[in-house]
């Protein structure tokens, strides 16, 4: 079967230079309820004012350490979890005005870092691969799902008929890739779907992922810890801390230049993979701070090493610092915030 | 009798139920005094078991073991009673991924480490307090006199780490075993639990051996590498010779799918399949399924190891063809 008998592609409305995705103001708060009566005692701040936008035919990585939020961020632009504030906007059409939430999950599919758990234990892998063709009203539901398994690196002779525990991690990654794309999507939100594979598994999935999204035209979300794994799938790659953007930049440019002073740590946190050149000094120390109570002001002063008195009391916006779409929020790029070493270091 | 710390002969490892899993097969390996071992492989390969059966923790009615281990002399496999309880913890610990594991909920942090020096060094309940007071000062704990009475489930998962290791470290063991303390971590708190790590290595002078699936982690830890497949260590060295000179090709399909400096859109060398099922014993290489250098001579029997420099050993029969990267 071709790309175009296994994929039923939504018609681009806006054109290739209106952005696929676009979330303004994402907002989320988690309440964490406690005693006897259940009342709510605090609120995880899980995500923050969160915006960007997703260009078509590109990969957005999302980079951050556990519990900054980019989960929740996925979660919310696929309309899975309800968002407190914000607007999303998927191709030109915003959610709640000219776009429903049916047609934003037809449009938007997920793969997850757990690949057991995304997948029903009782159903064969063809059936679950046929399941969202079949709901979706597509035509010839079980061919599609056996093409796509094909697609996918999965013998349909061999695999249709096995149920999920009787593969491997890897295999069923590759069950859960084809099954997102039997609903036929135009952006797949991939979170940490390679996280959980063995190193030379996770290769073969990557090289099936270029293809795909070549072959289908397909818009990425990368959710990521690995930076050398976003390094190698990315267009653009945003980097969350505390369930706040900090920067967004061209992959090239942020391995040129970590403009945010978290960046800079979590890249300085690589390994070096040189013996002869270990890291010798951890380029933070502590952990970082809960999301419950946040610091005021930039979220990273508690931790970095720039931070002056402005920035325990105010917030630095996103703003442009450079003219490849590079931003950054941090008071060191901004001439006027009135930082003490702003617009001195590069 | 040696001056080695650890030596590994022909360990063998076998666990029967409804399928026997031959999880490890004719393992030998040694460690000096003071020296850094990683231990490298991918899921399943055997790494954690290698551990459990150098600490005696597999069950014993499931699990059938050969072979030979060796601390200090001493033969741990015929441990038992008083002298197996005095070794673990002793003479050798272990810190894991999960601190949950080593750390008990009921009680503070520092009855616990007290509780273990007590029980191994014989001494006082204040004096066992002091020496956890120190340890957690070692360990950087920020106000380790609070911290002394704190609940595990107070504290944050990179402090709770720092925890364990002033648990596993308070006896002054000569071996540590570590299974993937930083896995589970956040980047900026691997990197620092690392560091910590080595810092303590070397101030206490302790062997150790670390469980990782991450080459970036064997290089900031160890100064010798041991790649395992299938039960098997496939080949070990320095870490430099290692990541600089990898000669099996299992080793070098790992450098390459590590991603490191690989170029965007460029096709990865991805090692093709997946790991064995390990329900036979091997009976020849293990890597023939997945190896593009593999042919009869290497399905016909186990392959040869190939020293090509003291304490360097490679399980493959193209060990002296194979040329080094770059
Ligand atoms: N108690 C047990 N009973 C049966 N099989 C076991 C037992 N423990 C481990 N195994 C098997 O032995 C093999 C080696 O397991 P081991 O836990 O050592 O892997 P590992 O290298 O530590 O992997 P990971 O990176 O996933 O921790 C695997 O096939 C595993 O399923
Ligand atoms: N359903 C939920 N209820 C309460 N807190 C949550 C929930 N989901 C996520 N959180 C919290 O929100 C924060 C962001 O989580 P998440 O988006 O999963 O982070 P990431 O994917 O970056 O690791 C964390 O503090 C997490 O514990
Ligand atoms: S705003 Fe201040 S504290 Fe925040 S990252 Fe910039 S310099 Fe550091
Ligand atoms: S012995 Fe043969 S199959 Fe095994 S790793 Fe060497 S070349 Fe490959
Ligand atoms: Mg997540
Ligand atoms: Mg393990």
């Amino acid at each position: 079967m071709s790309a175009t008998e296994l994929y039923d592609r939504l018609p681009d409305r806006g054109g290739p230079a209106q952005p696929l995705l676009t979330v303004r103001g994402l907002k989320k708060y988690f309440p964490i309820r406690g005693g006897i009566l259940g009342r709510t005692r605090a609120m995880v701040q899980a995500v923050d004012g969160v915006s960007f936008e997703v260009r078509k035919g590109e990969t957005l990585g999302i980079v951050g350490e556990s519990g900054c939020g980019k989960s929740t961020t996925a979660r919310l632009a696929v309309g899975l979890i309800d968002r407190d504030e914000g607007d999303i906007i998927f191709d030109g059409d915003a959610l709640g005005d000219t776009l429903s939430l049916r047609e934003l999950r037809r449009g938007i599919q997920m793969v997850f870092q757990d690949s057991y758990a995304s997948l029903n234990p009782r159903l064969t892998i063809e059936e679950s691969v046929a399941f969202g063709a079949r709901v979706q009203g597509l035509s010839d539901p079980m061919g599609r799902a056996h093409g796509l398994l094909a697609r996918v690196g999965l013998d349909p002779a061999r695999f249709a008929q096995r149920y999920p525990h009787e593969l491997s991690g890897g295999q069923r990654q590759r069950v859960n890739i084809a099954r997102a794309l039997a609903m036929s999507p135009r952006l797949v939100v991939l979170d940490e779907a390679v996280s959980a594979l063995d190193k030379s598994v996770e290769a073969q999935v990557l090289n099936l992922l270029s293809d795909l999204r070549a072959e289908f035209g397909l818009t990425y979300i990368f959710i990521s810890h690995d930076l050398n794994v976003v390094r190698y799938i990315s267009d653009r790659v945003l980097v969350m801390y505390l369930g706040e953007v900090v920067e967004v930049a061209p992959v090239a440019a942020i391995w040129a230049r970590q403009a945010h002073p978290y960046t800079r740590s979590l890249f300085s946190a690589m390994p070096s993979m040189d013996p002869d050149n270990r890291t010798e000094e951890p380029p933070l120390t502590g952990d970082p701070p809960n999301p419950i109570d946040p610091p005021e002001g930039c979220r990273f002063h508690t931790r970095c090493p720039f931070a002056a008195t402005l920035c325990g009391r105010k917030a630095p916006q996103l703003r442009k610092i450079g003219a490849d779409g590079h931003l950054a929020a941090c008071h060191l790029h901004d001439p006027t915030s009135g930082h003490p070493k702003a617009g001195k270091i590069a | 009798m040696t001056d080695k710390l650890l030596e590994i002969d022909h360990l063998t490892v076998r666990f029967k139920g409804a399928r026997t899993i031959h999880a490890i097969n004719d393992l030998s390996l040694s460690l000096g005094e003071g020296e850094t071992l990683a231990l490298l492989g991918e899921s399943g390969s055997g790494k954690s078991v290698t551990l459990k059966a150098l600490l005696r923790l597999l069950p014993p009615k499931r699990t059938e073991i050969e072979g030979d281990i060796r601390v200090g002399g001493t033969d741990i496999l015929r441990l038992s009673g008083r002298s197996l309880q005095r070794y673990r913890g002793g003479d050798v610990s272990m810190v894991f991924q999960e601190p949950a594991l080593a750390l008990d909920p009921v009680y503070t942090v520092g009855a616990q480490i007290a509780e273990t020096v007590m029980r191994h060094k014989g001494v006082s309940r204040s004096e066992a307090m002091e020496v956890a007071l120190d340890m957690l000062k070692r360990v950087k704990i920020p106000s380790p006199e609070r911290r002394l009475q704190n609940y595990p489930h107070e504290l944050s998962g990179g402090m709770r780490q720092r925890v364990m290791i002033a648990l596993a470290l308070a006896c002054r063991p000569r071996l540590l075993l570590a299974d993937e303390p930083t896995t589970a971590l956040d980047a900026t708190v691997q990197i620092q639990i690392l560091l910590l790590l080595r810092e303590l290595q070397k101030e206490f002078g302790m062997g150790v051996i670390f469980v990782t699936h991450d080459i970036g982690v064997a290089v900031e830890i160890s100064e010798r590498i041991a790649v395992m497949y299938a039960g098997q260590i496939v080949e070990e060295g320095t870490t430099r010779e290692i990541i600089k000179d990898p000669r099996h090709p299992y080793t070098r399909g790992l450098l390459a799918a590590n991603l490191h400096d690989v170029a965007r859109g460029e096709r990865l060398a991805a090692i093709p399949g997946a790991p064995p099922a390990l329900e036979t014993r091997p009976a020849s290489c293990s890597f023939a399924p997945r190896c593009a250098l593999a042919g009869p001579d290497c399905r016909a029997g186990l392959p040869p190891v190939v020293t090509p420099a003291p304490r360097r050993r490679v399980a493959c029969l193209r060990a002296d063809e194979a040329v080094p990267a770059e």
